[in-house]
């Protein structure tokens, strides 16, 4: 009836799988496709340039850096989190609640200078809650984040309905989307540029960024090691929940319009612009530079094919290409130097040959 | 087929031993059957209404799909995977059926039905293709292909909406048709979950999902063709979403590019209020089931309740962290028990 697949937990059998030195070509890959997603960032912007009307002004760049302000200021704290090993499919949820308490607050007659700390405070002590789940609960961050995705989403319809607050002071709303004095640059990028560089310091060139890496790589060996992997994480969830709010904030202000449903789905493209920035899934691989590349590259395509006047739809399908196209490439890379027989090669199947498989035996062995 | 009984060794992941776990598994679903019953009974006393023939139709109707779907990716979560591409699939054949209809109005029924199902294994046997050929994390390769598919829809439908006056009538009226006083879309899901719990019960293979998700290396080694099941596991669960656009053409009638979207989250959430952990290698169907018909009721008994009906989804997401925080809990327990009450050492 049941197989039994009781296997000894002692460190031997899961360390076995992988042998130390293609973990580091697979680092070098990572690297390397950091650095690749900024070539292509490079080539696709060069290549809007000369081919789409209208691509290359300051003007559209400042667009294009408005468009992509929110998913670019919550990939920041994400790609850290997913270095970690733990995912936050929550932070359009927080969004879209700092949202609706944003206008609530706002229609309760508060003034703005208290709502805004009150909201980053708010988006902290949700990311808050999401790290303690994860942390001393020791839940999985993928289905506690799916939980609180629906919570928050669910109390910002509570708190604002289907109505929308839409009547911020110009004076905010303007300031949103204002741009530097002399050139087409928002202020927003200031922003987004400063968070950058604090995340990718810390991130970088601080031992508490290098034992993110040790945590996402191994976290018993990190926790043997003397790395306090809870705490670390815990307030990683709390980054990331803050900076969500900020985004909300910004969301808010940059559309004028406090809504419950701002931003939904938006978790979906923080996620796609990280992973294509070619940071991994399973944690212990990834860098800054190519997150921020990743989110440039999202933006700078769909903004070239709008003005090209392709339609929407095929926007979704080059988004969704370029995501599986930056992890299958890699991946298909690694197994093509893993046929070569070396010492310690692990012994590969046939790699991806188009063998159709019978989905069912209809054997059954009694 | 019998187990080998051997001296199971400490787990530290639950698994272990199987009769707690299997113990453990039916306490889960006695658990949300109990809160099905609660909150029905509960909203039946505050209103008798809600519990005539009428809103079980429609209750059974509301589930129909989601059971559909839970059971799907119930396959593939067993398997460590996930599949965030149901919404799409589920909207790429909703709208293929009624293209069908509208371009060949003569063809019957069962074809086109058919095709749907079929068009969904396609987009399954990709989804799988890309897992399990190219070892590619299910999470990254379907998140893509959630993109790429409702882009294909979008671009198929470039715009236009198919109406209900487009397809036959026989079509729409599988949905009003009832066998026994069962409406035949929910005789399909019951078909689904009954057929599918015993797959994975009784057959080699299905139990082989189960092993593949508690330790795929383990797997790989005592010869368990891992790429092939899962592939198996994802063209099933496509097949699943296409039957379930199939049965939303069907009932609603009207469709555009957006059929589906942002569904695959409620279908995930389904599976794990019904117990079937995210990490693979536990759960059952039923319980996926039962998350699902539990997940719709909730939506159906708020408005009688009085409930604000914004705090549906509010609800829904306390439900997942009372469900995983639950399974969390007992699994301590039993891990606890397991090692004799003796404290691990610091």
């Amino acid at each position: 009836m049941v197989p039994d697949v009781s296997t000894p937990t002692t460190g031997e059998a899961a360390a076995a799988p992988r042998p130390a030195e293609p973990r580091s070509a697979l680092r070098a890959l990572a690297s390397a496709r950091g650095t690749s997603v900024i070539g292509a960032l490079l080539v696709s912007v060069l290549a809007a340039s000369f081919l789409v009307e209208g691509f290359a002004s300051g003007r559209n760049a400042g667009f294009v850096v408005l468009d992509i302000a929110a998913i670019a200021l919550i990939a920041l704290p994400m790609t850290l989190v997913i270095i970690t090993g733990e995912i936050d499919l929550s932070v359009a949820s927080t969004l879209g609640l700092t949202s609706a308490v944003m206008g609530q607050l706002w229609v309760a007659g508060l003034p703005l200078e208290t709502i805004v700390p009150f909201c980053l405070v708010l988006g902290a002590v949700l990311g808050a809650v999401n790290g303690l789940l994860v942390t001393v609960a020791g839940l999985p961050s993928l289905a506690v984040t799916i939980g609180t995705m629906a919570l928050y989403r669910g109390l910002a319809y509570v708190i604002l309905g289907d109505r929308a607050v839409a009547d911020f002071p110009l004076s905010w709303t303007g300031g949103a989307t204002s741009r530097i004095p002399g050139t087409p640059i928002p202020w927003v990028a200031v922003l987004i540029l400063v968070l950058a560089l604090v995340f990718g310091v810390l991130l970088h060139s601080t031992a508490f960024g290098r034992s993110l890496y040790a945590i996402g790589s191994n976290d018993e060996a990190a926790r043997f090691s003397g790395i306090s992997v809870g705490r670390t994480k815990l307030w990683l969830f709390v980054a990331t929940g803050a900076v969500a709010a900020l985004a909300g904030v910004f969301w808010t202000l940059q559309y004028g319009s406090a809504r419950a449903d701002n931003a939904a789905g938006l978790e979906l493209s923080v996620v796609a612009a990280v992973l294509l920035g070619g940071v991994s899934i399973f944690g212990g691989v990834g860098a800054l530079p190519g997150v921020l590349g990743g989110v440039l590259l999202l933006g700078t395509i769909r903004n070239a094919l709008q003005l090209a006047d392709v339609s929407s739809d095929t926007l979704s399908i080059v988004t969704g290409l370029l995501l599986v196209v930056s992890v299958v490439a890699p991946n298909a890379v690694a197994r093509m130097r893993a046929r070569r027989p070396g010492p310690g090669a692990p012994r590969s199947r046939r790699p991806g040959g188009p063998d159709v498989p019978r989905p069912f035996s209809s054997r059954t062995e009694r | 087929m019998s187990a080998p009984t051997t001296e199971a060794p400490l787990q530290e992941h639950g698994g272990g031993d199987v009769r707690s776990s299997r113990r453990l598994r039916q306490v889960r679903e006695l658990g949300i059957l109990l809160a099905l019953v609660l909150l029905i009974a509960a909203t039946t006393a505050v209103n008798p209404g809600f519990l005539s023939s009428q809103s079980i139709d429609d209750l059974l109707l509301g589930a129909t799909l989601l059971t559909i779907l839970a059971v799907g990716q119930t396959l593939v979560v067993i398997t460590r995977s996930v599949d965030l591409s149901v919404g799409s699939v589920l909207g790429l054949s909703a709208f293929a059926v009624g293209t069908l209809f509208v371009s060949f109005p003569g063809l019957p029924v069962p074809v086109v039905a058919l095709a749907g199902v079929l068009l969904g294994a396609v987009c399954g046997a990709v989804n799988g293709a890309l897992v399990a050929t190219a070892r590619v994390p299910a999470l990254v390769v379907t998140l893509g292909t959630l993109y790429v598919f409702r882009g294909i829809d979008y671009w198929w439908a470039s715009g236009t909406q198919i109406n209900a006056a487009d397809m036959p009538a026989s079509f729409l009226g599988l949905g009003r048709t009832s066998v026994l006083g069962v409406p035949v879309p929910a005789l399909i899901a019951l078909g689904v979950v009954v057929a599918a719990g015993w797959y994975l019960r009784s057959y080699r293979s299905g139990r082989e999902l189960y092993a593949i998700g508690s330790e795929p290396h383990a797997a790989r080694l005592s010869g368990i063709p891992v790429d092939r099941r899962i592939f198996g596991a994802f063209v099933v669960n496509g097949a699943l979403a296409g039957l379930a656009g199939v049965l939303y053409a069907a009932r609603f009638g009207t469709l555009d590019a957006t059929v589906g979207s942002g569904l695959e989250l409620e279908v995930v959430a389904a599976a794990v209020v019904g117990g079937v952990a995210i990490f693979g290698g536990s759960g059952t169907v039923y319980g996926a089931a039962l998350g699902a018909v539990l997940l719709t009721t909730i939506g159906s008994a708020l408005p009688v309740l009085r409930v604000n009906a914004f705090w549906q989804e509010a609800v829904v997401g306390l439900l997942i962290l009372v469900a995983i925080g639950m399974d969390r809990l007992l699994a301590v327990r039993a891990a606890r028990r397991l090692r004799g009450g003796e404290s691990r050492g610091a």
